[in-house]
């Protein structure tokens, strides 16, 4: 029995910074003072704030250390471990508060990340012991199908992918179908830009989802699951792969699974990593070894998915519900939320936020509890401007919106989507025409160029849009505009090509002001887009280092070392910002405004 | 039997039939570009959407969606008709449409189409991306400028004559038509010199060697008319 277990970070990002070289020294610390045998190290899924990472928890106090360095580690082990003395200046705002006191997680309610930074991920057993397979179980014993369906369909569950499909309905059609056999499909070819709630979930509780599937499975009456997984996720699929095998051997997925006449088992396909595949037909399509091209609905995969078979395909976040509704109960699960959008949601808060991770919170929260308490509010005083929310198909909110709840329908309503949980904080410095192309430029390089309102329409969208940015758009463009948006939103075979304008019709619904200031005023307020501002030295503030002359690709910084002020000239200057980047003393100003050349 | 409404008309239709059929049927013309009679439809080119007023006025190909009970099914109206306009002029600023140098001027269904519609202007800005010619084919050539990415060559070389040499490669703007992997007509291992992609063909993209500008007549109704004297499975 070991007398203090450290949970190790071991998602992703904390991989990224390091946490396994943190976990070969505190090995090498521990054997060092004799501790090996009373300190387990658990390496588990993402425990939400990214940032901080590498991350360690240390119980039974539950303290958490942040930014953890292997050269922090002989000091943990020597003053904590042995003399009980946690080191401060590694706590989370140097305090030493419980995790629910810490305002980052006391508003979030973790219900499918609750295992995720608990267990260890690689191990179906510690998933056992903290309830897992308990709901297939009851499942497979005490209930039919149709009551599973009943209890989905009353727990008022939505697809967790971003359109929001009810998923008891969904499972109805799917069980109603005619055609055997019938497949069951996890879709997490996650690709939105900067979101990892799939990712985050398979790689910190695999067995949730695998349990999930397995109990739609048995409701709808099909014997064979795919994971179709990207190739850019090799910690989730290599983890999955674990608790696939582990399960078999367990004898939870396969034949007669738990000693009853039912019958489930999985294959993962790895997919290349094309945004279109998250599509559920491209994505079928690449399944069966076909390029990844949707094609028009009806007939839904409902009714003809892979094969022409019935197929139910729900994301990996509505999976990894489902074993909570079945054993909490569908009272419990419709208790949290809005009237429509029932539970929790997983959302990868991203931006200029002092918290940036991954978070889940009840549905119902507002735009601004979400921002300000859990995000903690812009990390430098900045101003915080809007939320961009859903990704590439959904849009950007204005300050003045944050009052609405996370709601299917009132994120809907006001141009943005509820998605499959981005979100990215956008301060003053952000240019609403900037992030317009930047998810307008990712939309149209990821057509699959199929049908030609996404695949050219959006080429020129974009093409108006840069115009603008450069300082030469007319206000007709902004007419044209919402005329393209809305015309490849009605005409565009998939979900791509019908939400790619959402982010720039937004933009247009409440920035306006800032398109116009480029078109009228040939300024971009924000000071972003590089040919609508002009560097300056502000004379009293130089101190002639010579360090933005050395890093001027032009010569346009020119001057003598030690000799202030130095100058730009403007009509060598490119806008490329190495000189305000490199100036330690801020001598350099960005102006909005085109220079004068 | 199914009825549905076409244009607030009851008609009655056969289970399986799509829009497009009944359409035809009962004279009403819709305009068609990537649907070929005899080839699987794949609802691409988005010429044929029509509106269906009883699922929230969605838009749906009429030429890849089958007929439902109690459809209320419109072929034209203004917001089909902007639409219908916006999507060719697309096509046309897409690559180059010139017809007074292309092969198929006067036989071309993109050139018929703009007559149709009544698109004597383009009000968005060309492209002109400048692509390849592939002329290594000892009878028949492909000019890319000229494709509209309708496919029909893709699925005719696959679906009639089983071939599978024609393939799509590339994504979004830059989406091209190819011979097996890439690389030179006239190098394919699998074509079979058949010519039904040239006749397929509504545009003067692919052509036989050797016929001048405007001499480039096509038959695409071979497509059915193979595939129809083949036995059904």
């Amino acid at each position: 029995m070991s007398r203090i277990e450290v949970l190790l970070c071991a998602g992703t990002a904390c991989l990224s910074s390091g946490a396994r070289e943190v976990k070969a020294a505190l090995l090498e610390a521990l054997a060092e003072e004799g501790l090996t045998g009373e300190v387990r190290i658990v390496e588990t899924g993402c425990m939400g704030p990214c940032e901080l990472g590498p991350i360690m928890l240390v119980y039974p106090e539950g303290i958490y250390y942040i930014r953890v360095k292997p050269a922090d580690v002989r000091e943990i082990v020597r003053e904590h471990f042995l003399k009980g003395r946690p080191v401060r200046r590694l706590l989370w705002a140097g305090e030493l508060p419980e995790s629910k006191e810490i305002p980052f997680f006391s508003r979030q309610l973790k219900v499918v990340l609750a295992n995720c930074g608990r267990i260890d991920p690689e191990d179906i057993e510690e998933y056992i012991a903290v309830g897992g397979y308990e709901a297939l179980s009851r499942v497979l014993t005490e209930m039919s199908p149709e009551d599973v369906i009943e209890e989905i369909k009353r727990s008022g569950l939505r697809g967790r992918g971003g359109a929001g499909f009810p998923t008891g309905l969904k499972w109805e059609l799917v069980r109603m179908a005619e055609g055997s056999p019938k497949y069951i499909i996890c879709n997490a070819d996650e690709g939105d830009p900067g979101a990892f709630m799939d990712r985050a979930i398979l790689e910190g509780d695999p067995h949730a989802v695998l349990e999930g599937m397995a109990i739609a499975a048995y409701a709808v009456g099909a014997q064979h699951g795919y994971i179709y997984v990207r190739a850019e996720y090799p910690l989730a699929v290599q983890r999955l792969e674990t608790a696939i095998s582990q399960a078999r051997r367990y004898g939870l997925l396969g034949e007669g699974i738990l000693e009853t006449d039912f019958s489930f088992d999985v294959e993962i396909r790895v997919g290349a990593g094309a945004f279109v595949c998250g599509e559920e037909t491209a994505l079928i399509a690449s399944i069966e070894g076909r390029r990844g091209e949707p094609r028009p609905r009806p007939p839904y995969p409902a009714r003809s998915g892979p094969f022409g078979k019935p197929t139910l395909i729900n994301n990996v976040e509505t999976f990894a519900n489902v074993r909570h509704i079945v054993v909490r109960g569908a009272d419990w699960f419709s208790s949290i939320g809005t009237e429509k959008s029932k539970g929790t949601k997983v959302f990868a808060l991203a931006g200029q936020v002092k918290n940036t991770g991954l978070v889940e919170v009840p549905m119902g929260i507002t735009l601004r509890e979400l921002v300000y308490d859990i995000g903690g509010g812009a990390p430098n005083g900045k101003k915080i401007k809007a939320v961009q929310i859903g990704g590439p198909s959904g849009g950007c909110l204005p300050e003045s919106l944050f009052h609405l709840p996370v709601d299917y329908e009132a994120l809907t309503e006001h141009g943005a989507i509820m998605g499959s949980g981005g979100i990215i904080v956008l301060d003053e410095s952000a240019c609403m025409v900037n992030v317009a192309k930047f998810f307008l430029e990712f939309t149209s390089e990821e057509s699959c160029g199929k049908c030609t309102p996404c695949r050219v329409g959006t080429k020129i969208m974009l093409g108006i849009l840069e115009r603008i940015a450069r300082g030469e758009g007319t206000e007709e463009d902004l007419v044209r505009l919402e005329e393209l948006g809305h015309m490849i939103r009605d005409a565009s075979l998939c979900g791509l090509g019908q939400t790619a304008p959402n982010p720039v019709l937004s933009s247009l619904r409440y920035f306006r002001d800032e398109f116009l200031a480029h078109i009228r005023d040939k300024r971009c307020p924000a000071g972003v887009c590089p040919d609508l501002i002009h560097y300056v030295v502000v004379p009293e503030l130089c101190r002639a280092c010579d360090r933005c002359r050395q890093a001027c690709p032009t010569g346009a910084a020119q001057g003598t070392p030690g000799n202030p002020p130095y100058r730009i000239e403007l009509s060598a200057c490119i806008n490329c910002g190495a000189c305000f980047d490199a100036c330690p003393f801020g001598a350099i100003e960005r102006r909005p405004g085109r220079k004068e050349r | 039997m199914i009825t549905l409404k076409l244009n607030g008309r009851e008609v009655r239709a056969q289970e399986g039939q799509t829009i497009l059929e009944v359409a035809r049927e009962h004279g009403v013309r819709i305009p068609t570009l990537c649907y070929l009679e005899g080839l699987s439809p794949r609802g691409s080119c988005r010429l044929c959407l029509v509106e269906v007023r009883n699922w929230g006025g969605k838009l749906v190909p009429a030429c890849a969606t089958q007929v439902e009970e109690g459809m209320d099914v419109v072929t034209h109206n203004e917001r089909i008709n902007r639409i219908r306009r916006l999507v060719l002029e697309m096509l046309f600023v897409e690559r180059n449409h010139i017809c007074a140098f292309c092969v198929s001027s006067g036989h071309c269904e993109l050139q018929d189409l703009a007559v149709e519609l009544g698109m004597d202007h383009v009000t968005l800005p060309y492209r002109y991306p400048g692509l390849a010619m592939d002329l290594s084919h000892e009878d028949y050539g492909i000019d890319h400028n000229r494709c509209v990415l309708c496919g029909r060559c893709v699925r005719a070389c696959s679906e009639v004559e089983g071939a599978f040499t024609w393939g799509f490669q590339g994504r979004g703007i830059q989406i091209q038509v190819a011979p097996d992997l890439g690389g030179p007509w006239g190098d394919s291992e699998t074509c079979t010199s058949c010519g039904k992609c040239v006749q397929a063909c509504p545009t003067g993209a692919l052509f036989e060697k050797g016929v001048g500008t405007a001499a480039q007549t096509k038959r695409p109704e071979v497509i059915l008319e193979v595939t129809e004297r083949r036995p059904r499975v």
